[in-house]
């Protein structure tokens, strides 16, 4: 009967995967669980932020406009928790609005340099050979171009959009990913797992996305983590070249751009509250892709 | 040996690589490396041929030709009347189902981010695409059972076993498909020796039971003749000598073959001390610039001059023991 029960229950035997294995080493790293704590706290900010204060990013309180240096600080009894702009607008509202736009530049260009830069560099590291060459050598070509200076002509010539920003990062963001990915390719591609793929008959595709990409894919989420931080602070770096989002709509980098010039007047919160965000946010990243590479390092399984 | 017909038949195979030095200029002509140059032999339904000779002798090179995943330089291999090196990618698609591969190292031969059930179903779920799930997971269980695994393991992961177990599952993976030729590539030279013997029982276990044909590779003398029906002795890319196992060992015809049976060890510690070895003088010579005529004729003890003239064919020396010598 015992015997029996234990028959039963081995039935559904659980094997442990390597993600999961991953994920409590990931877990037992205090400062990227704090890390990752801080980066849900932002995103709900940045998600629910605007039902807090009664307040629009566009508004101007009319009645502290006249005298933001004085009345426009930080208060509770006014309704704006994080002082007002130069310009009499809400800041909490603002940062909040600011968040969303810097947040999903970062996590967009983090995705699409984890969609196509992982398929791009494993299809380029497996097949080989000139396909390979050319592939590699369109990434090289594209890398040699001062990105910085053709997406600023971009933002010049069809105007000053989100649409263009995101294309911008659309197109450098995959580039650095693709060369990753190519190099992990080719040390897994001469694995005898895929080696038997091959040998089963398995099609190209169905090996590349079967048994590279995951296997590619610890690398790959690590460097996405820390890319995030990377294309925040490139759009932050557009958005105070003045460049950047288009108002009323605002980013970390704009909001920054805007208190750094109020400084000398003494409105220092008008620096502080975007700084601060933009500062515990990358962090945050940071640490978080530590955890992530620590956890997920291939080499000990 | 009898009347019936090859299952595979490989006939002048050669497998020559490009090897250019580092640093070279792109127009620089590329030295050819011969991995294997002109093999030839016939494998029976049914009939183990164990393919032996030492690192980078073009063993696996071999393998791999047949199964096309290095491109061959010339010859033919015919499977059951097709001819597998002319075949168009789909045809070649369609013949890897009866012919599966077994790997070396256990571990690094399935995924390690699968779980062994979808490992194992893979050449089934490939081959087959229509066959309902039930009928994978049921097919999968069964061939688990077959090689020794608990089926209740199938969601468990490669690196959660030990290297016999992920030899076994290499072995249902290749089985799955109910193949006719099973080509393992030192499939037990990485395992304990205990774990060799069970790998190697269960794969003549299987053999009989189902009458495949295994194309054996190691570099262990003693597990190839426990295992091999007639076995081929392969020098520098060359086939020096094939012949029934038996033979082979009692009786070796090459002088290649008699240093390598001469160096097997044996189990008892008084014999194995008073065992006369034959040393071979020097080095392999690389395959880049490999000797004239006889390939062994650099190391051989009894060479003469006719060996550097020309190529020693393969001949009978009676009782289906060909060998490539001038002077037998």
């Amino acid at each position: 009967m015992n015997l029996d029960t234990n028959m039963e229950s081995a039935e559904f035997l659980k094997g442990r995967s390597l993600w999961g294995d991953a994920r409590a080493r990931f877990f037992r790293n205090k400062a990227a669980v704090a890390s990752l704590i801080i980066l849900i706290l932002i995103s709900l900010f940045a998600i629910f932020g605007s039902y807090v204060t009664p307040w629009s990013n566009e508004e101007i309180d009319w009645n502290l406009m006249g005298d933001v240096q004085t009345l426009g600080g930080p208060s509770i009894e006014t309704g704006h928790y994080f002082g007002l702009d130069p310009l009499g607008r809400d800041l909490f509202a603002r940062v909040v609005q600011g968040t969303q736009i810097s947040l999903m530049i970062g996590v967009v260009g983090a995705l699409i340099s984890v969609i196509v830069g992982t398929l791009y560099g494993a299809t380029a590291g497996f097949v080989g050979g000139r396909i390979d060459n050319i592939m590699m050598r369109i990434v090289d070509i594209l890398m040699a171009i001062p990105y910085m200076f053709v997406l600023i002509l971009l933002l010049v010539v069809f105007g000053r959009s989100i649409f263009m920003l995101f294309v911008g990062i659309g197109m450098i963001s995959w580039l650095d990913m693709a060369r990753i990915a190519r190099g992990q390719t080719l040390s897994i591609k001469n694995k005898e797992f895929v080696e038997a793929a091959v040998a089963t008959g398995v099609s190209t595709p169905a090996i590349i996305l079967r048994h590279i990409v995951p296997n590619l894919l610890g690398v790959v989420i690590v460097y996405a983590t820390l890319l995030v931080p990377q294309m925040i602070m490139f759009e932050s770096f557009i958005s105070f070249l003045g460049l950047g989002v288009q108002e009323p709509l605002t980013s970390w980098g704009a909001l920054i751009n805007e208190g750094a010039g109020q400084m000398r007047y003494g409105t220092l919160w008008m620096l502080g509250f975007p700084l601060f965000f933009f500062l515990i946010s990358l962090f945050a990243f940071f640490f978080l892709g530590d955890g992530l590479r620590d956890a997920l390092d291939p080499k000990d399984r | 040996m009898n009347v019936q017909s090859p299952l595979l038949s490989v006939r002048d195979l050669k497998v020559w690589f490009d090897i250019r030095a580092k640093g070279a200029l792109p127009w620089t002509p590329s030295q050819k490396l011969k991995a294997v140059d002109g093999v030839d032999f016939d494998l029976m339904p049914g009939e183990t041929l164990g393919i032996v000779g030492e690192s980078g002798c073009g063993k696996s090179t071999l393998a791999r030709a047949i199964m096309r995943m290095v491109p061959a330089e010339a010859g033919t291999v015919m499977w059951l009347g097709d001819s597998l090196l002319e075949l168009n990618k789909q045809d070649m698609r369609e013949h890897r189902k009866e012919m599966q591969m077994i790997f070396q190292d256990p571990l690094a031969s399935l995924n390690p981010r699968m779980t062994i059930g979808q490992i194992v179903a893979e050449p089934l779920k490939t081959h087959f695409p229509d066959i309902p799930a039930s009928e994978v997971k049921e097919r999968v269980r069964e061939v688990l059972q077959r090689v020794g695994i608990l089926p209740n393991m199938i969601n468990r992961y490669p690196h959660e076993f030990s290297g016999g177990q992920c030899q076994r599952i290499g072995i249902a993976r290749a089985l799955i498909v109910k193949p006719q030729l099973i080509i393992c590539d030192e499939p037990v030279s990485a395992l304990d020796v205990s774990i060799q013997a069970q790998v190697i029982n269960l794969l003549m276990d299987i053999q009989e039971e189902m009458g495949l044909s295994l194309i054996f590779i190691a570099h262990d003398l003693s597990v190839v003749k426990h295992i091999s029906t007639r076995v081929m002795v392969l020098y520098l890319g060359n086939v020096v000598e094939i012949s029934e196992a038996e033979q082979l060992y009692r009786a070796p015809g090459h002088p290649y073959t008699e240093a390598l049976i001469s160096a097997v060890p044996i189990p008892d510690p008084e014999a194995e001390a008073s065992k006369e070895v034959m040393i071979l003088d020097a080095d392999l010579p690389s395959p880049l610039n490999p000797p004239s005529g006889c390939v062994f004729r650099t190391r051989c003890l009894i060479a003469g001059p006719e060996c550097a003239q020309s190529k020693p064919p393969l001949k009978d020396l009676g009782n289906q023991q060909l060998v490539a010598c001038h002077k037998r």
